[in-house]
């Protein structure tokens, strides 16, 4: 379970650059949700994300994650409860480590880290089975650097990293954004089989319409820091991209206008 | 020919100056390459291991004890610079400069003095210089040998541990660690003690190796060490991969360095010119993977026929 309660978030407060990010926002997911956010540049979507994850502190609101307030704790103790995939490939795993480190960081999310082996060969031959999964040729290259891989083959893999552990909530901030249009596809499919697998409760950020529409089951569009669309069950299965705009146009009272999320879809 | 029989015969002092500043250079590696911050606390802390050890030996302490007692005040210094960037969010390098300056003060305190001997007819010592020749336990090459082959062995285990690899973690990528649930900043300070500790320890054994602690000795250590790094890694970087292989050729770095510098010394170079020298090949060296790196831009942007970025 997530709840979000009228968080509100400003940027360099009191100065000539100051942006309200979040004008406070509210949000409920029960189990099993896969909520899709979409909206132009600003509207605040990676905020939201970044909040629940810790990233800057909340000026006001709390965040409750599976019945815990983790309003106040740090990005690290949150971390127990979250998987997180970033835009950026590079963000999500560390270049220098092999991929079997790199699992093995992530599969001690959320516990002490002690003076035992950092990964056993046990762990081994689980990870070869889980990248075998993944069908990337990754099972074969435990100990090759992640910096050699692919920026698809890196997203892939910072996703069975978050997800290694089951985590409370699976925070996706436009994962497949920095990727091109096949292997965008390959990462997305691969998100979906996990997500269902594991039935976890997802928050994916995209800016391909289209793919918010089909994917998940829940939608919400931002705009100026807060929600203005929110679709849910049957109504978002019949959803059209036309109907969306219109939707848009209607709750925010301007067109939709970015060029980013207009050209993918 | 005389000027090669004068290097032979110093060879022995070379290399175990370059084997003692090689425990030194492990703990510039530790930060410089593990944790990726460029740590000016050790020309302090080199000097308080120093001088702890040759105060601690002239109050009858254990040498052993005394080697762990400089080790530790080596952790302490390390945390006061983790915790002057972590708590008080200074950047790294000024977070080292202002605990190395502090340190000038506190190791005239401990020894009451700029500088303090231990004469090594009256005292007992670990290694002294003039044993470099002697078959015997307490030839510095021996003993510093063994302890430097023990001590990879120790790291190389410490840095395969879930702690160790946290460290790890936190110098290759700090979103990602997070994400992953390690405290950024506690494994930062952790790795700043550890590699304090080393550089401590390592002037604990020159203290002793040259029979006193003087509040100077660890100027300019930061590039020995560099130095070190840099040239282990452009003679071994490409055959050895291993951890602890790099840890070792970060030591033969250390000892190739003192045996260049012995060489020039003999050839005639006058000894004052050593730091500017070291400064410069340090400087060199590290602006070669940078060339490199504009050199290969250069030559992509223009490919054959004049095609921009096809």
């Amino acid at each position: 379970m997530l709840d979000i309660i009228n968080v509100e978030k400003t940027f360099n407060p009191g100065t000539i650059n100051e942006k309200k990010a979040l004008k406070g926002i509210n949000l409920h997911l029960d189990e099993g949700d896969f909520v899709t956010v979409i909206g132009g540049n600003g509207a605040g979507k990676s905020t939201m994300l970044n909040m629940i994850a810790g990233v800057y502190p909340v000026d006001c609101g709390s965040i409750v994650v599976d019945g815990v307030d983790v309003t106040r704790l740090p990005e690290y103790k949150r971390a127990k409860y979250l998987g997180r995939v970033f835009q950026d490939p590079m963000t999500g795993t560390a270049a220098d480590m092999q991929i079997e480190e790199n699992l093995a960081l992530a599969a001690r999310r959320g516990k002490r880290r002690t003076l035992r082996p950092g990964i056993t060969s046990k762990e081994r031959k689980e990870y070869k089975e889980l990248l075998k999964i993944l069908d990337l040729g990754l099972e074969d290259r435990l100990t090759a650097k992640v910096g050699l891989l692919s920026g698809g083959q890196r997203q892939a893999l910072t996703l069975l990293m978050a997800t290694l552990k089951k985590p409370k909530l699976l925070l996706l901030d436009e994962h497949t954004a920095a990727l091109d249009p096949k292997t965008a596809k390959k990462v997305l499919d691969i998100t979906e089989e996990i997500v269902k697998k594991d039935n976890l409760i997802t928050v994916m950020i995209t800016h391909n319409m289209a793919d918010a529409i089909r994917v998940g089951n829940r939608l919400i569009m931002m705009h100026e820091g807060q929600i203005v669309v929110d679709v849910k069950g049957e109504d978002k299965k019949k959803l059209t991209i036309e109907q969306l705009l219109q939707m848009f146009e209607e709750s925010s009272g301007s067109k939709f206008t970015s060029d980013k999320v207009m050209l993918s879809k | 020919m005389e000027i090669l029989s004068q290097l032979i015969n110093a060879l022995p002092g070379s290399v175990s100056q370059g084997l003692i500043w090689g425990i030194m250079a492990i703990g510039v590696y530790i930060t410089y390459r593990i944790l990726d911050v460029a740590d000016l606390t050790v020309d302090g802390s080199f000097a308080t291991g120093g001088a702890v050890a040759v105060v601690l030996i002239l109050h009858g302490c254990n040498l052993w004890l005394a080697m762990i007692a400089a080790f530790i005040a080596g952790l302490l210094a390390g945390a006061i610079t983790g915790l002057l960037h972590t708590l008080m969010g200074i950047p790294p390098i000024l977070a080292g400069i202002l605990t190395q300056l502090s340190l000038y003060s506190i190791n005239l305190k401990i020894m009451g003095k700029a500088n303090q001997s231990v004469n090594v007819n009256q005292t007992d010592l670990l290694i002294s210089l003039r044993w470099v020749k002697e078959f015997a336990l307490h030839n510095p090459l021996i003993t510093v040998g063994i302890v430097l082959v023990v001590l990879i062995a120790v790291l190389y285990w410490f840095f395969g541990t879930e702690m160790g690899c946290a460290i790890r973690s936190t110098g290759a990528n700090l979103n990602m660690s997070r994400a992953q649930g390690i405290n950024t900043n506690f494994n930062k300070v952790l790795g700043i003690m550890l590699s304090n500790g080393l550089v401590a320890f390592s002037g604990a054994f020159l203290a002793q190796y040259q029979g006193f602690a003087d509040v100077k000795m660890g100027q300019g250590a930061i590039v020995i060490g560099l130095a070190a790094v840099i040239i282990g890694e452009a003679l071994f970087g490409k055959i050895f991969k291993n951890f602890a292989l790099r840890l070792l050729s970060v030591a033969f770095g250390s000892i190739i360095y003192y045996i260049v510098v012995q060489a020039v010394i003999t050839m005639g170079l006058d000894a004052n010119l050593l730091k500017l020298l070291s400064a410069t090949i340090v400087a060199i060296f590290l602006a070669i993977p940078y060339w490199k790196r504009q050199y290969t831009e250069m030559h992509m942007r223009k490919p054959k026929g004049g095609k921009a970025n096809a």
